[in-house]
């Protein structure tokens, strides 16, 4: 890849994006620890179907393995990155920093979030940062694509990234974290990945009010394994339950985490018509993968 | 006001052992307003410290003890009852706390601890509502503080962990941006939501500050 030129080759992710393709991500986690084999293998299994894997960034405020290595792992094995920044640990110096390191590793892929507080994670004395928050996070990066640092000073090599963030269609109320993704548009995203979604109707409302905007949705998708993680999500993750009938079949299955891959599959299959793409948390469900695509037709 | 709470009492006497004699110190605004360094909490303080068998020849209440000026001449004129104490406790702020200290060579203790800057709600509430920035934009936010009232101090909306108006970190806590987003809906002034605010400017909250008004401004005075 040419440092700084617009016209130079792009990754897979980038020209779907803009191609308008259906695009497929899958997030990993870095580990705990420095053992990345296993994490690397189930990339690998998914090299064919994933055009992007989101490498996540401290989640749940979890100390773990920086996404900047994993990422760059997943980089030598001819995989595509999306590099996951949060502002929770990171000041504006930190922050530019690692997206020109990134850059200059060729990773030219990330997702910005405010990230979860301390508190929440394994290290809750830890200072928070949040010197930026997300939108500031956007236009800082495109603030380099222009050439200049946050303080004005001039870049001697320009990146040139593909910006996403996230949005929640489930939030409650809505509409307030409609005013942030509209203000993270403005900033300049290109995609939007977002929570796990279980049912239809509450997405289409979603994708209906923010029609207008120039962003591309990559819907998240979380297939369930156990009546046990149904009400771990309930309690721990989701803004809004996970509708009854949904659980009501994992708590009745046989198999649970066949029934929450089909479950997903259907729900993929019945969207993937006017969604630009889907974003797959798979916690721990990562060899499963290949099914769910399978049965979901993409 | 500055809100301040007493430390536990054994603290404090731990902090006075070997001071036979003490002097005690409060304070008549902020303090007092936190039943923290009062004229009661100091007569209170006078006969917990006499029951454990200190002598305290001296205590007063100061209007505010962060005056330094009027400090310094009331400590002057009970210079004789400090020159015998072998401490000085202050129930005030930390501001007044060091404003004893540079005053006297006495040994200083504090007995209360500075939690924040806030609002007496009502007898008793006492509720965090600055954040001390430097740079304030209450105009844009309905006139409740993004910095202080959002745990992670966001300046452009909700983060994701905001749940039916609650904060991700305690659940009975307000989202600060749900309620600025409530108050200026209510106001018609929404708009107002939508505006990106850039990151702060964090040189402007060097600590230590210190500002010194012209002649001009004193003169209005």
């Amino acid at each position: 890849m040419t440092v700084g030129d617009p016209e130079g080759p792009k990754g897979r992710f980038r020209n779907k994006l803009r191609e308008k393709d259906l695009i497929v991500t899958v997030e990993l986690s870095p580990p705990k620890g420095t053992a990345t084999e296993e994490i690397l293998l189930h990339a690998d299994l998914l090299r064919e179907k994933v055009d992007a894997f989101n490498v996540t960034d401290n989640q749940r405020a979890i100390m773990r393995m920086s996404p900047l290595a994993l990422s760059h792992l997943l980089k030598e094995r001819g995989l595509e990155p999306i590099l996951q920044l949060t502002c929770r640990d990171r000041n504006r110096l930190a922050l530019q920093s690692e997206l020109l390191s990134a850059y200059a590793l060729g990773i030219e892929n990330f997702c910005f979030m405010t990230g979860d507080h301390p508190l929440l994670g394994d290290h809750p004395t830890g200072k928070p940062v949040y010197d930026c928050d997300s939108v500031q996070l956007i236009s800082l990066a495109r603030g380099l694509e222009r050439g200049e640092d946050f303080a004005g000073r001039k870049l001697s090599g320009v990146p040139s990234f593909v910006i996403g963030a996230v949005a929640n269609p489930l939030a409650e109320p809505l509409e307030p974290q409609l005013i942030k993704l509209r203000k993270k548009v403005a900033a300049g995203i290109e995609f939007i990945q977002t929570q796990p979604i279980f049912d239809q109707e509450p997405l289409e409302k979603f994708l209906e009010m923010t029609s207008g905007l120039n962003v591309r949705f990559l819907i998240g998708i979380t297939p369930l394994k156990s009546a046990r993680m149904v009400e771990f999500m309930n309690h721990k993750i989701l803004v809004k339950p996970i509708p009854m009938a949904v659980a009501e079949r994992i708590n009745k299955a046989k198999d649970p985490v066949r029934e929450g891959i089909t479950i997903a599959a259907e729900l993929m299959a019945k969207i993937k018509s006017y969604v630009s793409g889907f974003h797959i948390m798979p916690i721990g469900l990562e060899r499963e993968l290949p099914e769910l695509f399978e049965q979901a037709g993409i | 006001m500055i809100i301040s709470q007493q430390k536990l009492l054994p603290d404090i006497l731990q902090s006075l052992d070997g001071s036979d004699v003490v002097v005690i110190i409060g304070c008549g605004t902020c303090a007092t307003q936190c039943h923290a360094g009062g004229e009661e909490e100091v007569q209170d303080m006078k006969r917990e410290l006499e029951g454990v068998g200190k002598a305290v020849p001296l205590s007063f209440v100061l209007e505010s003890v962060c005056t330094t000026q009027k400090t310094k001449k009331e400590l002057t004129k009970k210079s004789t009852f400090i020159e015998e104490a072998d401490a000085i406790l202050v129930m005030s702020c930390g501001v007044g706390v060091q404003t004893v200290a540079e005053l006297t060579e006495k040994p200083v203790f504090p007995a209360l601890d500075t939690l924040f800057i806030g609002s007496l709600r009502r007898v008793g509430h006492y509720e965090e509502l600055c954040a001390l920035c430097g740079q304030c934009i209450l105009e844009y936010t309905g006139g409740i503080c993004a910095i202080n009232q959002c745990s992670k101090g966001l300046l452009n909306g909700p983060c994701g962990g905001s749940k039916q108006g609650k904060c991700e970190i305690i659940d009975d806590r307000d989202c600060g941006w749900y309620l600025i987003y409530e108050r200026l809906k209510q106001r018609g002034k929404l708009y107002l939501m939508e505006m990106i605010h850039q990151p702060q400017d964090f040189s402007k909250g060097q600590h230590p500050q210190k500002i010194t008004l012209g002649r001009e401004m004193l003169k209005k005075k």
